[in-house]
């Protein structure tokens, strides 16, 4: 059984950190910024799994359990704020490249928006809204 | 056996930082830059975690939830301070 | 200058622009989640979850969110647990797979991999369900949140890995189907019963 869970422990941590690698390999491959926002932040939300469960087996104790499931919490919370944040202003001050999508279904609306005369808080797009209710 | 597990996993997180650190060099926006220190707080958070597995003891364990929770602020603030720049 | 002529059903966006000067503030029954998070964080921190010091926690939970008010989150009143397990079994489930996705990306495609902007119109009105579905497709690997268009339930979102328009309307399809979850595990009843008369007879196959 030690011998199960010891193996157990190295497999997650391993895999934990591989996790960390593939982020890396990925900030460096990926042509674009948003397509590296993918590899950054993401696959740490299971790299972090794993090593946490990797560590509370290996310490054999229930007390950290609310501490670790307290920080992966806030990561799941946190982690897509900021890639939401650093998406949005890349994508708006021109410092993510276009040229590597496929489809932009976005800009057709931003154009719009500009091309638009100014109407303070009008919703821009009320006529296409799908019926709620 | 865990001292060879722990080898693995350290030059595995070593590959991943060096990786960011080119990236932090080389992001042609700062934005690159910022996501790059994003991923690298992460993985010092991941290396903590080793050590204390190595070690055996949990003192870090607060520092780990610390950078959970408070590492996103950072990007959000630089990417915020961007935006609002180029719109001025 | 906020624009007062809106149409008065559109109760988001009147609490975006807060046009009437008051200020909404959340009730003690609307915020018993975030007081009972606040107090598992302060039991987590301590690593002590015994009673005295829950009793200290629960005094520093209600002066918090005295001194610091937020806005009413408005929760849609049913919940359905067996649902919720089996959103956060297929989520791990997802975030695996996904997570293999990006990294053999990562590893052969590499720098000619292709994505796009996508728009996903939702078929929800309810804020709490955007944000959720949002939260819950960046933090599945391949997908985030560009912009949100609020009035119409509309989310952008940059989505890897996509070459041709099947595969935008495959991606399309998997955002709703997060949705459809979504709303089995929280959405409100009228919600829950439209989505069930929109599946139809498999709905019950396909409850996964």
């Amino acid at each position: 059984m030690e011998l199960f869970l010891d193996i157990l422990v190295a497999i997650l941590l391993i895999l934990g950190c591989l996790m960390s690698l593939i982020a890396g390999i990925g900030l460096l491959t990926f042509p674009d910024m948003l397509t590296r926002m993918h590899a950054a932040t993401k696959p740490q939300v299971l790299g972090f799994l794993l090593i946490f469960a990797g560590l509370v087996i290996y310490l054999r104790s229930w007390a950290v359990i609310p501490v670790l499931a307290l920080a992966w919490g806030m990561q799941l919370l946190t982690a897509p704020v900021s890639a939401h944040m650093i998406g949005r202003s890349g994508y708006r001050t021109k410092h993510a490249a276009k040229e590597t999508l496929f489809s932009d279904e976005l800009s057709l609306v931003v154009n719009r928006v500009n091309g638009a005369p100014p109407t303070g808080a009008t919703p821009m797009s009320k006529a296409e809204a799908p019926e709620d209710k | 056996m865990l001292d060879i597990v722990i080898w693995i996993c350290g030059i595995m997180l070593g590959l991943g930082a060096i990786a960011c650190l080119i990236r932090v060099a080389k992001g042609p926006s700062i934005l690159d830059r910022v996501l790059a220190l994003d991923v690298m707080l992460l993985i010092i958070s991941a290396a903590l975690c080793l050590e204390m597995v190595l070690h055996k003891h949990t003192d870090y364990l607060l520092f780990v939830v610390a950078a959970c929770m408070l590492g996103f602020i950072g990007s959000v603030t630089v990417s915020r301070f961007v935006s609002d720049q180029r719109n001025a | 200058m906020p624009n007062k002529n809106f149409e008065p059903r559109d109760q988001r966006i009147d609490d975006a622009l807060d046009t009437s000067g008051v200020r909404h503030r959340a009730t003690l029954k609307q915020e018993w989640p975030l007081l009972l998070l606040l107090l598992f964080v302060w039991g987590a921190l301590w690593q002590d979850f015994s009673l005295a010091n829950m009793i200290f926690g629960a005094v520093i939970a209600l002066v918090i969110v005295n001194l610091f008010p937020l806005p009413p989150v408005v929760l849609s009143g049913r919940i359905n647990l067996w649902y919720c397990v089996k959103l956060f079994i297929w989520f791990l489930g997802q975030v695996v797979a996904a997570s293999v996705h990006v990294a053999w990306l990562a590893m052969v495609r590499g720098k000619n991999t292709r994505s796009a902007i996508i728009a996903v119109p939702l078929r929800t009105g309810s804020d709490l369900i955007v944000m959720t579905v949002g939260h819950v497709l960046t933090l599945i690997p391949g997908s985030f949140v560009i912009d949100v268009d609020r009035s119409s339930s509309t989310l952008y979102l940059h989505y890897i890995d996509i070459q041709s328009p099947e595969d935008v309307e495959t991606a399309r399809a998997a955002i709703r189907d997060i949705e459809r979850r979504l709303i089995m595990a929280i959405g409100s009843r009228d919600e829950y019963e439209a989505i069930k008369s929109e599946c139809g007879p498999d709905f019950a196959a396909r409850k996964g």
